[in-house]
């Protein structure tokens, strides 16, 4: 082991990183940081090491390490990715470009503004909202694995934001509502314990909402966690077209949206 | 936030979308093997085709993928960054997707 130790840590590789010092008035720049190659590093790793041992100014969120806790999204080499899961041998011995994500406002380095993100979450609603109202002694909610299997995909997102600096339509208009926030949308709607579909039908079929989206599909291809956003703004489309058609042969049908449970 | 009209062309889209992927290879093979392999008689061919029902499946098989044609190149142009002129593109695409429509309708129906 320390033998390999030894003979990696010889081994260097750049990291061309943003940054961005607001308080300091400057402009933002690129600086490029000289870093040990170990083949077991990640992106994150070696920033960590730049923070630790070169420049402790460097600004950049972090938690897990383990790709769970979906805060350490950065480009890397243009592309989305969560630093904490993109080694450092994919790229060895090129020189690694780090910038903070996508068409997100920068606050400082590589941290970007989500307050964005978050609103949207909030305007979808994506929490359960009951169907129907039971008290705790009337004991749980049962659900059948079936029932499970129909939205359990859309539960494995860790609100990276990976998908929406992967969207060329989110990067023309910000207020696209975007793959995460619509994925978490239908992740309630198609859960059988939830009566929301209605209420979240405003936002999601807006203009702004699943309509914006033109099949891009980059926001599936980022995706850490397979969530698959792309296939749920289809879905919803579907779904949002025959609540349109309902609407006409039902006079009041478009208050209901049945949401396909 | 208002509920989108979109429904209308998306479903139009997905139509044509469908003719395009199944319809035409189907009519392919049937005019560009079977007919000239004489595997299908091309007189027989025709009388089958000139039944009302027929002549108006052929328009929405020439209608539909129109459709679709009209929608993907108004996001292609979105996608390209064209911002500004959505509403113009909306109407110049599925205005000929329309135009080309009743076109068809009339030299097959009327
Ligand atoms: S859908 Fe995927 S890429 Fe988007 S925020 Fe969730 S986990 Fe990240
Ligand atoms: S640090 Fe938690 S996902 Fe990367």
């Amino acid at each position: 082991m320390a033998t390999t130790d030894t003979q990696s840590s010889t081994k260097t590789m750049k990291l061309e990183v943003f940054r961005f010092l607001p308080d300091e008035g400057e402009p933002p720049s690129f600086q490029v940081y000289e870093v040990p190659y170990r083949d077991d590093w990640v992106v994150l790793d070696a920033l960590n090491y730049i923070k630790d041992e070169i420049d402790g100014t460097l600004s950049y969120r972090w938690s897990c390490r383990m790709g769970v806790c979906g805060s350490c999204g950065m480009m890397v080499n243009g592309e989305p990715k969560l630093t904490c899961s993109a080694f450092l041998r994919d790229y060895y011995p090129q020189q690694i470009k780090v910038e903070p994500l996508s068409y997100f406002p920068v606050i400082r380095d590589l941290i970007i503004n989500m307050d964005h993100f978050i609103d949207k979450m909030g305007e979808v609603k994506t929490w359960l909202i009951p169907a129907e109202d039971k008290p705790i002694e009337d004991g749980e909610y049962l659900q059948t694995p079936a029932q499970l299997a129909k939205y359990k995909q859309f539960t494995m997102c860790i609100n990276c934001m990976l998908c929406y600096s992967a969207c060329p339509v989110f990067g023309q208009n910000p207020d696209f509502i975007g793959p995460a926030a619509i994925a978490l949308g239908q992740r309630y709607n198609l859960d059988s314990r939830d009566g929301g579909a209605d209420e979240r039908a405003d936002v999601l079929f807006s203009d702004e909402g699943i309509w914006e989206c033109t099949f891009v599909g980059e926001c599936s291809e980022v995706c850490p966690k397979n969530v698959d956003p792309a296939g749920a703004i289809q879905m919803a489309k579907v779904t949002a077209t025959n609540d349109w058609f309902k609407s006409f042969l039902m006079p009041g049908g478009r208050k209901k949206s049945g949401g396909n449970k | 936030m208002a509920r989108s009209n979109e429904p209308a062309f998306w479903s139009l889209f997905s139509a044509g979308g469908m003719v395009a992927a199944f319809l035409f290879p189907a009519a392919i093979f049937i005019t560009a093997y079977m007919v000239p392999a004489g595997k299908i008689e091309a007189d027989n061919l025709r009388m089958v085709m000139s039944h009302p029902i027929s002549r108006l499946l052929l328009v929405a098989m020439i209608s539909l993928p129109l459709f679709h044609w009209a929608h993907r190149f108004r996001f292609v142009l979105v996608d390209l960054g064209i911002k500004g002129f959505k509403l113009p593109i909306a109407i110049l695409f599925y205005g000929t997707a329309v135009g080309s429509t009743i076109c068809a309708a009339y030299l097959l129906l009327v």
